[in-house]
């Protein structure tokens, strides 16, 4: 059986045919062709599939491309502002917060939506909780912990910053 | 990002593509006409293949063809190999049975591949290969080693009567055992060594491609060492002659060791892309990773140390059963000889040291090399039986190591290694210091009057990195050299690419090794690129494991860099009419020194290709090649001091500060070095709390998901506290030891020293889950948790 799915995806009308059982996951990458959304496992534990479903992180693996249908989808291509890389990427790199970079783009999304949700400065403890549902094998999560309270105090001062 | 030399920590290169999503991985790769393939596996450890039914999966829609084993041997496709051979001290070879890509006759394990269906979708390809009927003969299976040993056990090949592979044995077995017969004490300890699954977050795939006019294949996989999968591929699967196969290894999600071996789907993907003419993709999904990635570790040790009336070791006895699994994987057969029993000398001055290796099949996944490689499986032995003996005599753990430790370089030891530098107090002070052990009573006695146990473990680690010489490894069985090359092309324009045979599959190596160009020329690292893991691109080389892309890599770099410098000169003592020995390259620029002439890079590099004013008889250009054979192994050291709180009510076991203090020479990123150190701290500490490949009684592997094996997240384990001293490694240009694979040999120990430290009983096996360090806490029930 097949089915049209319309979404906004990365801020663009995107609309195709797809066979009912087609997951999020392989709508955005092999539909799309958006391939930074990656696949670790199959039993939504790993987290490497994570994107914004109407401004929730989300394991795409999780949903069918026709449960998002009419929503609004952002993966880690459209995370950037043109060049200008969002806070969470460039702490990402800043405090080599990835090596195979693998686990990356669903830990961005992931850490994105964490800060999102806290509102406020992260502590240690609450970033390793929150990333409970996202495997790194490489880095050891330590400085992707860094990454993630760095991004997360500087997001903090810019919102003070335009209030 | 400037001038950025050696010891620069120089944020990475590669990661804007990884930051946004442009990364390209084996499966982000699409071609015209694709198909894909899902293997048909062996649902049973050990059964006879009577028939395979594919009528029902051949009239399904998108099929293109199923494909069985009957078939690939009838097309001469070679045999699985193993590529080290060993001898059992009795003289006789290995004893090796034949691995098909695909099994016609009898499957030896769960998951086993026994036909592959391709299809247009992979969806179809999945649901026919569900489809397929294979009519299988059961038999008796076997798991576990010692019962594989035993009389009347399943045989699983012909070739290896008792299921025995070798029966091995190194040092030297007589003075061991009259360092015993004197000895004023003794510490016994059996120890498991767990069997693990590496894991890499990118699981396999492959991408294959077969052009019929120019009968040439391309194929896009996951490999460390894309060279060697083409030289493996074209010389003993017969799938094409070197020249005709393009092995590209893209951006690569991870490999610590399971991606170095060239496993039966990439073979099997080659075959059949020439067999239906189209493209073929597979990519593997976690279960099948967790049933076919070649898993590591699995050794049973019974071992012993003698020590004279002054705690000084006279003596190691040991005595190891590995388990290899069903068939032979690439380099299984070196994992628990040369990569382990070598390093049984610990940091310590051992005079004597006999070991004995038996390994053995079993109906469980192959078992090769993950991250360490024999070198975890010496040092938990060692540590722990250390530890053991420390606590045994009364002596504190660190007194007694330092007593023991080799104080002088070089120093040979009785299982073939050569040191060639150290400075083993250096770290283990630092360490103490850091984790300040001497406040260490105090902390104890804080935690027991909040109901905690707290305890504090060492583990001083050395390992052999960069393995080393070919001929060295080659008289010990190896069937490759361990060398390297490079080539470093300058530009006309003065821009510099530098091709390497080392491979990076998270490493960081477009920075590092931009950063060795940038230190020799002073030329900014934006203007270097580094090029590597495309056979069509790169010359030969021998790609990336054993933590050799340092101190193997890089100095073929440096020797070709070293040539590179010496024409560049000569051209610019031409053009400047000076001598050849004047000239200084500072800043990237060809100076002559003690006057104000010079040349820009980029002007002589034009001056080399425009060559109308070379030196006389000098060929034109700027690009060299080299191979760098190494000389010795390398062997990075530490002390890793592990401080955990256990709760006696439930187990738990909290790692509250973890040291770790490294030696690995010199450094050329500190950032990329410490994330390769937390990385694999993180491995070593799920090995010792969390992670255990597990199977029943019938070989079936019960922790194939990420819900029943334990991978570490992220607060399972805590922010690290890291340092390093530097001996310089004599054995190379650049000093460089390697730090690759440390984390995960030094840690495993350390926590378990710890743990057993604070509940006060040494029995305890990895992984030391809350249920087990529990048991064991419980006065009385000192042996239940083994
Ligand atoms: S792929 Fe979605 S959680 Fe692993
Ligand atoms: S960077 Fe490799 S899995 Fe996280």
């Amino acid at each position: 059986m097949m089915s049209k799915v319309t979404m906004r995806l990365n801020g663009k009308t995107v609309s195709a045919d797809v066979e009912d059982r087609t997951l999020l996951v392989h709508f955005i990458r092999e539909t799309q062709g958006l391939t930074g959304t990656h696949v670790g496992c199959d039993t939504s534990q790993c987290g490497a599939c994570v994107v914004h479903v109407d401004g929730k992180a989300v394991k795409s693996c999780t949903m069918l491309a026709a449960q998002a249908d009419g929503s609004d989808v952002l993966t880690v291509e459209g995370l950037a502002n043109g060049d200008e890389l969002h806070p969470v990427q460039a702490a990402f790199r800043e405090n080599h917060g990835l090596q195979c970079g693998f686990c990356t783009p669903g830990m961005i999304m992931t850490a994105v939506d964490m800060i999102e949700r806290h509102g406020a400065k992260l502590d240690e403890k609450t970033i390793r909780h929150e990333l409970e549902g996202n495997i790194c094998r490489c880095t050891g999560y330590h400085n992707i912990v860094k990454a993630i309270k760095a991004a997360s105090d500087q997001m903090a001062g810019m919102k003070t910053a335009t209030e | 990002m400037g001038v950025q030399g050696i010891g620069a920590r120089a944020l990475r290169k590669e990661d804007k593509r990884f930051i946004t999503g442009k990364g390209r991985y084996t499966d982000d790769m699409v071609l015209p006409r694709m198909t894909y393939a899902a293997f048909v596996r062996s649902p049973h450890a050990h059964a006879k293949i009577k028939g395979i039914d594919a009528s029902a999966a051949l009239a399904m829609p998108g099929v293109e063809a199923v494909l069985t084993g009957e078939q690939l041997v009838g097309d001469g496709i070679g045999n699985l190999i193993c590529g080290w051979m060993i001898h059992s001290k009795d003289g006789s070879p290995m004893n090796m049975g034949a691995w098909r890509a695909l099994e016609p006759e009898t499957v030896r394990f769960v998951g086993q591949a026994v036909a592959v269906v391709i299809a247009d979708t992979q969806g179809q390809a999945r649901d026919a290969a569900d489809a397929v009927v294979v009519d299988y003969e059961e038999l008796p299976a076997v798991v576990d080693m010692s019962a594989a040993m035993a009389p009347g056990a399943p045989q699983l090949h012909p070739e290896a009567p008792g299921n025995v592979i070798y029966d091995w044995e190194i040092g030297d077995e007589a003075a061991t055992n009259a360092a015993f017969d004197s000895a004023a004490h003794v510490t016994r300890l059996d120890i498991t060594n767990n069997r693990l699954v590496p894991n890499p977050m990118e699981p396999r795939a492959a991408l294959a491609d077969y052009d019929t006019a120019e009968e040439h294949y391309t194929l896009y996989t996951t490999s460390q060492n894309p060279h060697v999968a083409r030289l493996v591929l074209s010389a003993f699967y017969n799938v094409a002659p070197e020249h005709k196969l393009r092995v590209i290894a893209p951006d690569v999600g991870g490999g610590f060791g399971s991606k170095i071996f060239i496993y039966p789907e990439e073979i099997v993907a080659l075959w059949a892309s020439k067999r239906v003419g189209r493209p073929v993709k597979w990519v593997s999904d976690r279960t099948e990773a967790f049933l076919t990635d070649a898993h590591g570790r699995d050794h049973k040790t019974e071992a012993e140390l003698a020590l004279d009336a002054n705690n000084k070791i006279t003596g190691f006895r040991v005595k190891t059963v590995a388990n290899l699994g069903a068939y032979m994987s690439l380099f299984s057969s070196s994992v628990p000889t040369y990569l382990y029993a070598t390093l049984l000398s610990g940091q310590y001055d051992i005079p004597n040291i006999h070991c004995n290796v038996k390994t053995v099949y079993t109906n469980t996944t192959p078992v090769d090399a993950y991250r360490g490689a024999g070198r975890p499986e010496a040092t938990f032995l060692v540590e722990r039986i250390i530890e053991t003996a420390a606590r045994e005599v009364g002596m504190s753990p660190a007194e007694f190591r330092r007593k023991n430790f080799i104080q002088a370089f070089p120093h040979q030891t009785p299982v073939i290694m050569c040191y060639d530098a150290g400075d083993y107090n250096a770290t283990l002070d630092a360490a103490l210091k850091a984790i300040d052990y001497d406040g260490f009573p105090a902390r104890k006695s804080e935690a027991a009057s909040r109901g905690k146990l707290r305890g504090l473990g060492l583990s001083c680690y050395i390992e052999a990195c960069g393995i080393a010489p070919s001929a060295a490894v080659g008289s010990l069985g190896a069937g490759v050299g361990l060398w390297e090359s490079a080539e470093v092309r300058v530009n006309p324009v003065g821009t510099i690419e530098v091709l390497t045979g080392s491979h990076s599959h998270g490493q960081g190596h477009e920075t590092t090794f931009a950063q060795l160009i940038s230190e020799r020329f002073g030329v900014d690292t934006d203007a270097v690129s580094i090029v590597h893991g495309d056979t069509d691109k790169v010359q030969f080389g021998m790609g990336t494991y054993g933590s050799r892309s340092g101190a193997v890599g890089m100095s073929a770099i440096v020797k070709a860099l070293d040539k590179v410098e010496a024409k560049a000169k000569k051209i610019a003592a031409h053009l400047m009419e000076a001598s050849e020995g004047d000239i200084q390259i500072e800043g990237g620029e060809l100076k002559v020194a003690g006057t104000d002439k010079k040349l820009s890079f980029t002007e002589v590099a034009l001056a080399a290709y425009t060559a109308h004013n070379l030196p006389e008889g000098m060929e034109p250009g700027l690009k060299e090649g080299a191979f760098y054979d190494p000389s010795n192994f390398t062997f990075p050291a530490g002390t890793y001091a592990c401080e955990v709180e256990v709760d006696p009510d439930t187990g738990k076991t909290e790692i509250v500060n973890f040291v770790a203090a490294d030696d690995f020479g010199k450094v050329i990123n500190p950032m990329i070095v410490e994330g390769q150190v937390h990385g694999g701290l993180t491995q070593g500490i799920g090995q010792a709390l969390l992670e255990n490949a597990a199977y029943d009684e019938n070989g079936q592997l019960v922790t194939a998901s990420y819900m029943d094996y334990a991978m570490p997240r992220a607060d399972d384990v805590p922010s690290y506290n890291l340092l390093t001293t530097e001996t310089i490694c004599p054995g190379n240009p650049l000093g460089m030891k390697g730090c690759g694979e440390a984390g995960a040999i030094g840690s495993p120990p350390a926590v378990i020293n710890a743990i057993t430290d604070a509940i006060g009983n040494n029995h305890l096996s990895m992984p030391a889950t809350a249920e087990k360090v529990w048991l064991a806490a419980q006065p009385g029930l000192s042996q239940a948790a083994e």
